[in-house]
């Protein structure tokens, strides 16, 4: 088990600088998630920590020991990636043996590990097949396999679940996550699938055009986003955003009227409510009527959008047996504890936040 | 109708039958056709070499003369008497040639997947230069370059050796080679690299025990043209080799061709069906490399 830290690390091609002096320490044990759009340097990021990528700038340790110059295989990490790349001329024994073989370890020790690994992913059958012979399941569980048998201080996942359907993908979620809690590794998670980032991570770098946009819990991103980015970006469906304008501290909010908002200077701020914190009826503070334009059926809740006099589109979550047609009328109303307030730079407000 | 229903009118099932007869009588036709032409093209094809195997046989007078493909009388000997009809035996002949091509073939087939890994997967200076300095060598012809060649390994004191024919093998010369492979192994995805990389493997192991095995069709294809062009090349041979000890089967056949006296073209056919007989055994042996290695794909 190892942490890993990088200090003001840079990746550029050519003139182009993708990734933009990235701080952050990742602590022993921990189960951290990258994520953040397609682009982001999420990928490069976890590339530079692999090895597969030269830093520009910088620098990155693994457990206290500058790897600038390390070669990939010397950083004692295992990657799994986004195809697999299992190799196709190996059986999977082979699959799992190689890294070990190439390490010069002795026979009985291979064959003891890669049988652990069996073991522990339920391959045990699937030993002497080739990987064209498997399942994407099955060549998921052989990758992450390959990885184990190593038994590294850092595991690395570039995106491994966004070639399973939806079904298997839940359910490798889970074993991944029970995996983690049984080794107990520091693992290093890349994806752009905030479902899996919410539920895995123990924290959550949110990566956007190469800068980090915040770095928490799950539960400090969803509940006290730093920013209007890492605002809108977790949280499914999107938190709405109304516009209003602050003057000597109280804001103008469309449709929804004046709200207080003490000690704010004066100028543009960004209300920010989730689907789910927005209510139907009067019970919030504040409230406003609007008329329905669509209404999604999810079953266990309701998506429905309401038009505004203003003519912006709120999106509300429901109960899933509440009924509502397209064009009713509905009064919407929120509280305004539970909504959050960004600057005109997009910064978060801390108004209603409880004292750190 | 004949097969109709109490009612006069035809079922849908027999209607159905009934298309259905039709177009198999359809298919069959077209498909009669289809054999008919295409034997016809491979006979035209094919006929150069039926008539090689029936002069083979023939005696010398009635090879030119007769225009029947059936020789009238077999002449069998045409073979052992072919064989032994130089100052140096046949076997020597092949001998030489066998030593050459699997030489040669060897030597493409390690150092183009050498110079084709270095230009698919590596990173060094230059390298798109050197790539297009490459794939001109492809639009020189041979000729251009023989006369230099010859005059280099002439100083070279190779002169009279199979060095020239083998030696530039081992140095990746054939463009086209290479330029196959490159694109061979770029289709390969590089996470295999990558994979490989954090498991430990050097650059050359990752060519040795990744590239390598997974690009067995494109080594095959390059073996088999590799040998093909060597086993029938004459130019190489007839400007390096002087000495008939060292005469590959081409330059042994050409020998059969007397420029004052009379010629024995049954045995220059008889030991030229010989001549091709390791060619077509090379090619069904490998050909069979490359199917299989179609079949490993399947990466995802």
């Amino acid at each position: 088990m190892a942490g890993v830290e990088l200090k003001s690390v840079r990746k550029s091609y050519g003139t182009l600088e993708v990734v933009h002096g990235i701080d952050l320490e990742v602590v022993s044990g921990e189960f951290l998630v990258l994520v953040g759009p397609s682009g982001c340097g999420k990928s490069t990021l976890l590339r530079m920590i692999a090895g597969l990528e030269e830093i520009t700038d910088g620098v990155i340790s693994i457990g206290g020991k500058v790897v600038n110059d390390l070669p990939a295989s010397q950083r004692n990490l295992s990657m799994v990636f986004q195809s697999y790349a299992l190799y196709p001329h190996m059986s999977v024994r082979k699959n799992l043996a190689f890294g070990l073989s190439n390490l010069r370890m002795p026979k009985s020790e291979i064959e003891r590990r890669v049988a652990d690994a069996a073991k522990i992913l339920q391959i045990g059958e699937l030993m002497e097949r080739k990987p064209r012979q498997l399942s994407g399941g099955q060549k998921q569980r052989v990758a992450i396999g390959r990885a184990i048998v190593r038994e590294p201080q850092l595991f690395l996942f570039d995106e491994p679940l966004s070639n399973l359907d939806a079904e298997l993908r839940v359910q490798m979620r889970v074993e991944l996550a029970s995996l983690y809690n049984r080794l107990g590794t520091t693992m290093i998670y890349v994806t752009h699938d905030q479902v899996e980032a919410m539920t895995m991570a123990t924290r959550i770098v949110v990566l956007s055009k190469g800068y980090i946009e915040q770095v928490g819990t799950p539960y400090e991103l969803y509940n006290f986003p730093r920013n209007k980015f890492v605002a809108t970006f977790i949280g499914s469906p999107k938190m709405n955003m109304i516009d209003a304008t602050v003057t000597t501290g109280r804001a103008a909010v469309p449709d929804f009227g004046a709200l207080d908002l003490p000690g704010i200077a004066n100028g543009p701020v960004s209300v920010g409510v989730r689907p789910e914190q927005l209510i139907i009826g009067k019970e919030g503070a504040l409230s406003a009527e609007g008329k329905v334009t669509l209404v999604e059926y999810l079953g266990s809740e309701i998506f429905v959008y309401v038009q505004m006099a203003s003519g912006q589109t709120l999106l509300v979550q429901t109960d899933g047996k509440a009924r509502h047609k397209i064009g009713e009328t509905l009064t919407l109303s929120m509280t305004p504890t539970n909504a959050h307030y960004f600057d005109a730079a997009g910064k978060r407000i801390p108004v209603f936040d409880p004292a750190a | 109708m004949a097969d109709a229903t109490l009612d006069g009118q035809p079922t849908t099932a027999q209607i159905a039958a009934a298309i259905r007869e039709e177009k198999l009588k359809r298919g069959k036709r077209s498909a009669f056709f289809k054999h008919i032409f295409l034997i016809l093209t491979s006979l035209v094809m094919i006929y150069p070499l039926i008539w090689m195997v029936a002069s083979s046989l023939k005696p010398d007078n009635q090879i030119f003369g007769d225009i029947g493909l059936w020789p009238s009388e077999f002449r069998w000997e045409n073979y052992y008497n072919g064989w032994n009809a130089m100052a140096v035996s046949f076997t020597k002949f092949f001998l030489n040639s066998t030593f050459v091509t699997v030489l040669s073939v060897i030597g493409n087939v390690i150092s183009c997947s050498f110079a084709a890994y270095a230009f698919a997967r590596l990173e060094f200076t230059g390298k798109n230069i050197w790539f297009a300095l490459m794939m001109m060598t492809l639009m020189i012809p041979y000729h251009v370059v023989l006369i230099p060649q010859y005059v280099l390994f002439l100083k070279m004191g190779w002169v009279d050796t199979y060095l020239p024919l083998i030696v530039p093998r081992f140095l990746a010369g054939d463009a086209f080679f290479i330029f196959l492979m490159v694109q061979f192994f770029r289709q390969l995805p590089r996470e295999l690299d990558e994979a490989a990389m954090i498991d430990g493997c050097s650059p050359f192991k990752i060519y040795w025990a990744i590239i390598m095995p997974l690009s067995i069709p494109a080594m095959a294809t390059a073996a088999i043209f590799s040998f093909i062009w060597t086993w029938e090349d004459f130019l190489g041979p007839l400007v390096y080799l002087n000495d008939m000890q060292d005469y590959t089967v081409p330059l042994a056949l050409r020998s059969f061709i007397a420029q004052d006296s009379v010629s024995a073209y049954g045995q220059l056919f008889a030991m030229s069906i010989l001549s091709i007989v390791p060619i077509i055994l090379f090619f069904v042996i490998f050909q069979r490399l490359i199917i299989r290695g179609i079949a490993m794909s399947g990466l995802k």
